[in-house]
């Protein structure tokens, strides 16, 4: 506990962005067949110190198979909620799910350097208190840190849907099941909110068996994946409306709101439309009256390419899907950064009117066909994934893995987890730095990046930016 | 001119109603960022005023609900000291509790912002805000009967009641002159980036200030 609030605390948004730059990034890195434990590597991103670019420290697991997904702080801006305030925790903690093992790692990075397990939490012992399994989303939240799950009871997770549950911000005890009523909603991926305004919007990815074991084309082709996002009255627990984004909308991923909260918009995206295998972002916002509306504000059309050049499970189509599997909100809701995982692309929108988004920026970098190297003449191996924004908006971050099994189909082979940086336009554009080039050891995948003190899709800020 | 020392002492009383008032107002945790939150929301300085009603009237259920029960037993004359004593073992009790105990209770966290009133009252009442105000109310009413001399028990109870029920205005409406002008000039002058300059630690600080209170009741009991 601190005297003062900690200094990564922000009231607002813009106050976010004038603080101080990233030095250390935390990456999680995976390793794909489970041979070897999953890791937390710190990044050195300080331009100014000698070991910019390199791993400055390794954190392995004592277990196996856990597969690291996505992982978030133990506190975050949310702290100085008027309402709910623990002004005085630590930003500490990074909270840490093996998506396939289901056992959550709290790891303490008080000491960077020295980053060491301060709790672990046996998937047992989150089934047996929730009924969930798969853990994934992490966010700091009025009743603690709220954790979604991907599945729920039984040995593959379809016992039950899958939900978002609580664990204690101090002890890190998990609480129970955040739902008392769901309505609809039946499978599950991200999650943010509005705090002030007290409501939450939750998406789908699929069910464990749709995931697992790799992309199920059967499922895709029949449109089995998640297709709606759901809203909810965030203190109330309870689904208040459900909106299908049209079931050709398979996998509706990323939930990012607008930072500031006095604005009623967000994004989602969408990873492929089985009509046209067009990528898409969808615009949702609550009018006057509490009701929420969505929108398709982007389409992002696929590449044609010879069938000879395309993965088993993409041959028929002759094109590569873009495979929007990533988006990010620069802190001031103006750039909408979106990963092309597929076709190799990283654009940037600008958002400024939500619901006319303007492409801005664009970098190609590795791609199913197109493998384009980064100007280092290094291969990329995948496609732009995992994207984080500085908090001041300047440099976007990315890695190149999706998800184990899906990248196997997708880009057959072993090839090496990466992790690189743009340097963002002032008023948009998007340029690759040459001197920025993170390789992972041997083995290993690289997923979910979080920046030191925060980043564009951690905190949660109760107050407008003004 | 003679004073009585009666006077002095409702004197001080009173400002230590006013002064504790000031004191929550001022404290975070009662809820002037709420103001400061609703103002910027709703781009309107009537919005900061908005939300302190609600936090005022919540923050004042809390301090009578404290104090009218200690004011209908306190006209058991015979029993006066015993009750000042226990009001003041009772305070440092809950101020020891919440020396020990740093846990933010769960239910205020179950709390939504569409119910300031509830939510004021509710922190108030977990925190011992009402209980920081009894040892200072039981001096008073002592004060009062010192100075009417001997009346009828129903009478000390009826006037009793009627100053734990000022005694919760005037503490209330102190409460949010301070809360409410810290909010104001956040709100106006100073930006969001003084919530979290302004935002100290209370955790030690406030339950020392109720085991404080409790041991002078006891030691002017």
């Amino acid at each position: 506990m601190n005297v003062r609030p900690d200094p990564s605390f922000y009231a607002t948004a813009k106050l976010a962005m004038e603080g101080p730059a990233e030095t250390l990034a935390f990456t999680l890195i995976l390793s794909p067949d489970g041979s070897q434990p999953d890791g937390l590597a710190v990044v050195d991103v300080d331009p100014n110190s000698k070991s910019y670019g390199q791993i400055v420290h390794s954190l392995f697991m004592p277990n196996t198979g856990d597969e690291f997904h996505h992982f978030g702080w133990n506190a975050c801006s949310s702290a100085l909620s008027p309402l709910s305030g623990h002004a005085f925790l630590e930003r500490r903690y990074l909270i840490i799910p093996g998506i396939r093992s289901s056992r959550i790692y709290v790891i303490d990075v008080k000491d960077p350097l020295n980053a060491k397990i301060h709790k672990t939490i046996e998937p047992d012992e989150l089934m047996r208190k929730t009924g969930y399994s798969r853990p994934h989303t992490i966010h700091c939240g009025p009743e603690g840190i709220y954790v979604s799950t991907l599945g729920g009871g039984g040995k593959d997770g379809t016992e039950g849907p899958p939900g978002i549950f609580i664990m204690d911000c101090e002890t890190f005890e998990i609480l129970g099941r955040y739902e008392i009523d769901r309505g609809t909603q039946d499978k599950h991926y991200d999650f943010w909110w509005n705090l002030p305004r007290d409501y939450m919007v939750s998406s789908e990815w699929g069910l464990p068996p749709q995931f697992e074991n790799g992309i199920v084309p059967e499922d895709l082709l029949s449109n089995k994946y998640g297709h709606s996002i759901h809203f909810w009255d965030l203190h109330a627990r309870k689904n208040i409306q459900t909106i299908d984004l049209g079931e050709n909308h398979q996998m509706a991923l990323e939930i990012r709101p607008a930072h500031d909260p006095a604005k009623q918009y967000g994004f989602c995206g969408v990873v492929v439309d089985t009509t046209n295998l067009e990528g898409a972002i969808f615009t949702w916002w609550r009018d006057d009256t509490g009701k929420f509306h969505a929108k398709k504000t982007i389409a992002i059309p696929p590449v044609p390419a010879d069938p000879a050049d395309l993965p088993d499970l993409l041959k028929g189509f002759g094109a590569v899907p873009p495979l929007v599997t990533d988006i990010d909100l620069s802190l001031d809701d103006r750039f909408l950064y979106v990963a092309c995982w597929g076709t190799g692309q990283m654009h940037q929108y600008d958002v400024s009117d939500p619901m006319k988004p303007k492409l801005t920026g664009k970098v190609e970098i590795g791609g199913i066909v197109a493998n384009a190297k980064h100007p280092n003449g290094k291969e990329f191996g995948y496609g732009p994934q995992m994207v984080e924004i500085s908090r001041d908006g300047k440099r976007v971050y990315w890695t190149n893995s999706l998800y184990s099994t899906w990248d196997d189909q997708f880009y057959p082979g072993d090839r090496g987890g990466a992790m690189i940086m743009a340097q963002a336009g002032e008023n948009g554009g998007l340029t690759l730095a040459t001197n920025f080039f993170v390789e992972f050891p041997k083995g290993y995948r690289s997923h979910q990046i979080r920046l030191e003190g925060g980043d564009c899709s951690t905190d949660s800020f109760c107050y407008p930016s003004v | 001119m003679n004073v009585p020392e009666a006077d002095w002492t409702t004197a001080v009383l009173w400002l230590a109603v006013v002064g504790s008032g000031i004191y929550h107002g001022l404290n975070p945790g009662m809820g002037w960022p709420l103001a400061v939150s609703a103002g910027l929301m709703n781009n309107s300085c009537r919005a900061v005023f908005g939300a302190l009603v609600p936090l005022a009237i919540g923050h004042f259920l809390a301090m009578g609900g404290v104090l009218l029960p200690f004011g209908a037993v306190s006209a058991l004359v015979t029993w006066q000291t015993e009750i000042r004593i226990a009001a003041g073992f009772l305070v440092i009790a809950v101020g020891l509790y919440l020396f020990v105990n740093r846990r933010h209770p769960r239910f205020l966290a179950r709390i939504g912002p569409a119910h300031l009133t509830l939510w004021s009252f509710a922190v108030a009442l977990a925190h011992g805000a009402g209980l920081m105000l009894l040892p200072i109310y039981l001096n008073l009413c002592r004060a009062e009967e010192l100075d009417a001399g001997h009346i009828a028990a129903r009478t000390l109870m009826g006037s009793n009641l009627i100053t734990a029920l000022e005694v919760s205005v005037v503490h209330a409406f102190s409460m949010i002159a301070a809360g409410g002008l810290m909010a104001f000039a956040v709100y106006q002058w100073l930006g969001p980036r003084f919530i979290s300059k302004s935002w100290f630690n209370l955790d030690t600080v406030w339950p020392l200030s109720l085991i404080l209170v409790g041991a002078v009741a006891l030691y002017s009991s």
